[in-house]
């Protein structure tokens, strides 16, 4: 497989830390415009999965794929360049700065000025900018001008997904984007990911909840004990069997290739 | 969600745009409150010691406590840099003393030309900062631990520079002029003219930018405002100077250099990436900023402003001695920034609150000078001053908290 059509493919990717086999032998893909669920139980890989994607650890065999060309990723910044965002669960906001500085912070724009250090911020600019971006994402929040720690986990979240859409990325990765937020606060996040997926865009989900997986994306990619554990459209798919996928219990027939592992 | 406030009130408001204005009402509370309440604090200390002493509020020692407050606002400004980081520098006394000292011994034993003498002082202090700086990002050591041994280890230099004397006295004018200027009665207030005029230019130039393009702006009456009180400010300021002695060249440095950090801090990238280093070093980090690079950067500040500092003293002084930077420079000089509003925890505050804090500090000592105070005294008052203030900073941080602010 070399993630033919795929926006973003690994084929036969392992990792370990020491003894422990954090990733084995694992092919995932995500189209452009899909939306990929990452469900797996705890320690199943998925955070090493994301952040082998991510660039911040390197992988000891396999190959990574993006727009169908190999791609040997160093670092999260050479992930970002080639247009792989990542908003992590713990978000990376500064909650000192407002809504515009946060969407900017490390990319914003300038008159000029002296030197690479200090240059002259172009507030109206980004200003700008930070409305139309947050208009197309129908993000609702007080005011661009508000403290990043005056608004709601929700809200956050969804600043933090906004942030991620200003390198222009291809492929962007979710890490529990619903974790420790309310009913309301889930939606306003899902709606968000479906107008990733609008914009075209390869969205991969990390979550453990099976509810919001089911409702937002179109394929599950299952992961248990480092080791794919069935690819499921989601669709054709009940929750019985993806729950029995990530247990590793028996149940019916799953539509993907199951291995036991090893 | 594009809204241009309309600066008197316009009949029907929509709900956002409600939520937006009082939005900009907050920000601007919030922004101007800290110096307002420090502000109303001045005037409050003021007022008590004028009741006390009629000579207080005379021109001679208004320009007197300026000129006094010059050494410890240059120094407060570079803490100001450390403090949004939420690190702290302690050598900068020490560093002070030794910077004025090798200006001093450069100029008077080794006859150097006195510029190059206070390039090569303020050049000491910046390589101080820049080594601890870098101590202090490599080996991960709290930046209190290492400016703590910075603290001992630069009081040894100076009186390793000093030599057996103990004392270089200052006679070159180019040094000595520097706190020992004062400018003609027109000078000022050509000066004031000139402040007065770039700030209503900028300020009113960046509301009709902003107001073009569409963007939030604040009132324009809010404006017109702020630009009133600031030229009230500066023609009062001017005149007190003039019916003394003049606009003294100390004030201006400092009010250069406040003015400078605070553009700084504000209006640039650097200045953005401080704050957010401060706010969170790891939202930092994952931004790309390159988080120990702006440490480094932010510690070599401190250190050449408090050089700079030093130098001003030792103009002052007319000489640099064994206590040069010594006794309570260092706390004062931390104390300033804190009491007006900047945050021992990061993120929070701006160089203003540099200069408003050694007025507040200064006004204190000075009024307690002319009032005849034993040095015991001034010091538990400046110390419960201080204390008075981190605790409003941690109340205003735990109330921030309750909101779910961090």
């Amino acid at each position: 497989m070399n993630g033919n059509g795929a926006v973003l493919a690994t084929s036969g990717v392992s990792k370990s830390f020491g003894p422990v086999q954090a990733l084995a032998d694992v092919d995932f893909a995500v189209d452009a415009g899909e939306v990929v669920g990452l469900v797996g139980d705890n320690g199943a890989g998925k955070s090493t999965l994301v952040k082998s994607i991510a660039g911040i650890y390197s992988i000891d065999s396999g190959q990574l794929y993006f727009e169908g060309e190999p791609v040997t990723i160093k670092g999260p910044n050479a992930a970002t360049e080639l247009g792989i965002a990542t908003v992590y669960q713990d978000l990376a906001l500064c909650d000192n700065l407002d809504v515009v500085a946060n969407l900017f912070l490390g990319q914003e724009e300038v008159i000029g000025g002296p030197g690479r250090l200090a240059r002259v911020l172009d507030e109206t600019a980004m200003e700008e900018r930070s409305h139309e971006l947050l208009e197309q994402l129908s993000v609702t929040i007080p005011s661009v001008r508000s403290e990043v720690g005056t608004l709601s986990g929700g809200q956050r979240q969804q600043v933090a997904v906004a942030r991620s859409l200003l390198g222009e990325p291809k492929v962007v990765m979710l890490d529990e984007p619903t974790a420790a937020l309310g009913v309301p606060q889930t939606k306003q996040v899902l709606a968000l990911i479906k107008r990733l997926r609008e914009r075209d865009l390869g969205v991969i989900v990390v979550s453990h909840n099976l509810a919001n997986v089911f409702e937002v994306c179109d394929r599950i990619y299952v992961l248990r004990l480092g080791r794919e554990g069935g690819d499921f459209r989601v669709a054709e798919t009940s929750e019985e069997q993806i729950v029995a996928a990530i247990t590793g219990a028996e149940f019916g027939n799953g539509n993907g290739a199951r291995r036991e592992p090893a | 969600m594009r809204i241009a406030i309309p600066d008197s009130a316009a009949p029907a408001e929509s709900p956002s745009e409600q939520v937006s204005r009082r939005e900009i009402l907050r920000r601007f509370l919030q922004g101007d409150l800290v110096s307002l309440r420090v502000i109303f604090a001045i005037a409050l200390i003021w007022i008590v010691f004028q009741s006390q002493n009629d000579r207080f509020l005379s021109a001679t020692n208004l320009t007197n406590l300026f000129l006094q407050i010059t050494p410890v606002a240059l120094i407060s400004v570079g803490v100001v840099m450390a403090l949004l980081l939420g690190e702290i520098d302690l050598s900068i006394g020490a560093v002070s003393g030794l910077a004025a000292s090798v200006m001093a011994v450069l100029n008077v034993k080794n006859g150097w030309d006195p510029t190059l003498a206070i390039i090569a002082g303020v050049l000491t202090g910046a390589a101080i900062g820049l080594g601890q700086g870098l101590l202090f990002t490599r080996f991960r050591i709290p930046s209190f631990v290492v400016t703590l041994a910075g603290l001992l280890a630069w009081q040894g230099a100076l009186l390793q520079v000093l030599g057996g004397t103990g004392t270089v006295n200052l006679t070159n004018s180019s040094i000595t002029n520097l706190a020992n200027t004062f400018y003609s009665d027109a000078v000022g207030w050509i000066v004031a003219a000139a402040a007065i005029g770039v700030f209503a230019l900028v300020t009113l130039g960046g509301y009709v930018r902003r107001h073009g393009s569409g963007v939030t702006a604040e009132p324009l009456g809010l404006l017109l405002l702020r630009v009133g009180v600031f030229a009230a400010v500066a023609i009062v300021a001017v005149a007190i100077f003039n019916s003394d002695r003049g606009l003294p060249l100390a004030v201006l440095i400092l009010l250069g250099f406040v003015v400078g950090f605070q553009l700084l801090t504000t209006r640039t990238t650097f200045g953005r990436h401080l704050f957010a280093v401060g706010g969170s070093a790891e939202a930092a980090r994952r931004a790309g900023i390159r988080v120990d690079g702006m440490r480094v950067v932010a510690f070599t500040l401190c250190s050449s402003m408090a050089a700079v500092g030093g130098v001003m003293a030792a103009s002052r002084l007319l000489a640099v001695n064994q206590s040069s930077g010594g006794s309570d420079l260092l706390l004062l000089a931390i104390a300033g920034p804190v009491i007006a509003g900047t945050s021992l925890f990061g993120g929070r505050g701006s160089v203003w609150s540099a200069l408003l804090g050694a007025i507040v500090i200064g006004s204190i000592s000075n009024g307690m000078d002319l009032l005849a105070f034993e040095s015991s005294v001034k010091f538990m008052v400046t110390g419960g001053v201080l204390l008075a203030a981190v605790v409003v900073d941690a109340l205003a941080r735990m109330r921030r908290q309750e909101q779910g602010r961090v």
